[in-house]
């Protein structure tokens, strides 16, 4: 299988450890074979080890180093935030973080409405049993 | 970033006696963890350039050095002197690097990694910021490509913080990229 996400200047990855777990940043220039000078809109331009980070498929137009006000122009271009969010992975990560700040009411909510779908489900699942018996 | 090796500026003379009103003022520039250890270093080479030892000198001034931009590349080229078991020798080195305390801190590492020498064995002799022309080691001139593009082959699978880790896993990891 060839690679389809390579480390190039301008290639978006999601921090995986760490200090700035979780955000997305921009690989801005490669230092060498373990390091990459990252940025982002929230943040101090630094250097970061590719093992804190994982490529993502998307990757916007920028030159080598670009200063803050470029990159942001560019984020805003490519409309990275809305294509992260509507991507597979990008709506998962929105998930997982709802369901860990959920308080005690919200669970309560939720089991609620798990009770009532599966009371749905179930019902109609008992209608299609009567017909392929009956 | 916290570096191990911090750069110091260290100001120093010999007393002054009735022979030698005003002695010559030396400064120094080095690497060392802490300052007690830099004044220390400051001495060490101050006697081997000059008559003069820390019981008969007096120290001005120390200061830290800090990085003017630790948001740039920069290529350095360190020269050194440093004691193998058979002898001294000396090298020109070449580091990629955001900070000059990264570099030292790189070659550090990689002098005791490449050829088994200590910290106290190694003198840095000269550091300079080394534009991409005049670099000379294939490594440090391949990362000189405005388009620069390699993938990454091997994906490490780990839990996001310590404190998830655990010795056994109930499934193979899926390493790839």
């Amino acid at each position: 299988m060839p690679f389809k996400r390579y480390v190039e200047i301008g290639r978006v990855a999601l921090v995986n450890y760490g200090k700035d777990y979780g955000k997305l940043v921009v690989i801005v220039d490669v230092i060498d074979q373990n390091r990459a000078l990252v940025d982002a809109p929230d943040m101090v331009r630094g250097q970061m080890n590719f093992k804190r980070l994982t490529l993502t498929d998307i990757k916007i137009d920028i030159k080598r180093v670009p200063n803050k006000k470029t990159l942001v122009a560019a984020l805003e271009a490519a409309d990275v935030k809305n294509k992260w969010e509507s991507s597979s992975w990008g709506r998962k990560l929105i998930v997982q973080k709802k369901r860990a700040s959920l308080k005690d009411f919200d669970r309560f909510k939720i089991m609620l409405a798990k009770i009532k779908k599966a009371g749905v489900v179930r019902q109609e699942l008992s209608k299609l049993k009567k017909e392929t018996t009956c | 970033m916290s570096y191990k090796y911090h750069q110091f500026q260290v100001v120093g003379r010999g007393l002054p006696t009735e022979t030698e009103e005003q002695p010559k003022i030396y400064r120094m520039k080095l690497w060392a963890t802490n300052e007690v250890r830099a004044k220390s270093k400051f001495w060490y080479y101050l006697r081997k350039l000059k008559k003069v030892k820390k019981s008969n000198g007096q120290m001005l001034a120390i200061n830290e050095i800090f990085e003017k931009n630790p948001t740039t590349i920069k290529n350095y080229g360190i020269w050194l002197r440093y004691q193998s078991r058979t002898g001294y020798h000396n090298m020109y080195k070449e580091y990629r690097d955001t900070t000059l305390n990264g570099a030292i801190e790189q070659m550090y590492t990689e002098m005791a990694s490449r050829h088994r020498v200590r910290h106290h064995c190694i003198q840095v002799i000269k550091t300079a910021t080394i534009p991409a022309k005049l670099c000379k080691r294939e490594s440090t001139k391949q990362f000189h490509n405005s388009k620069i593009k390699f993938p990454l082959v091997f994906k490490k699978v780990r839990p996001p913080t310590r404190k998830l880790k655990t010795t056994y896993k109930a499934s193979r990891p899926n390493l790839f990229v």
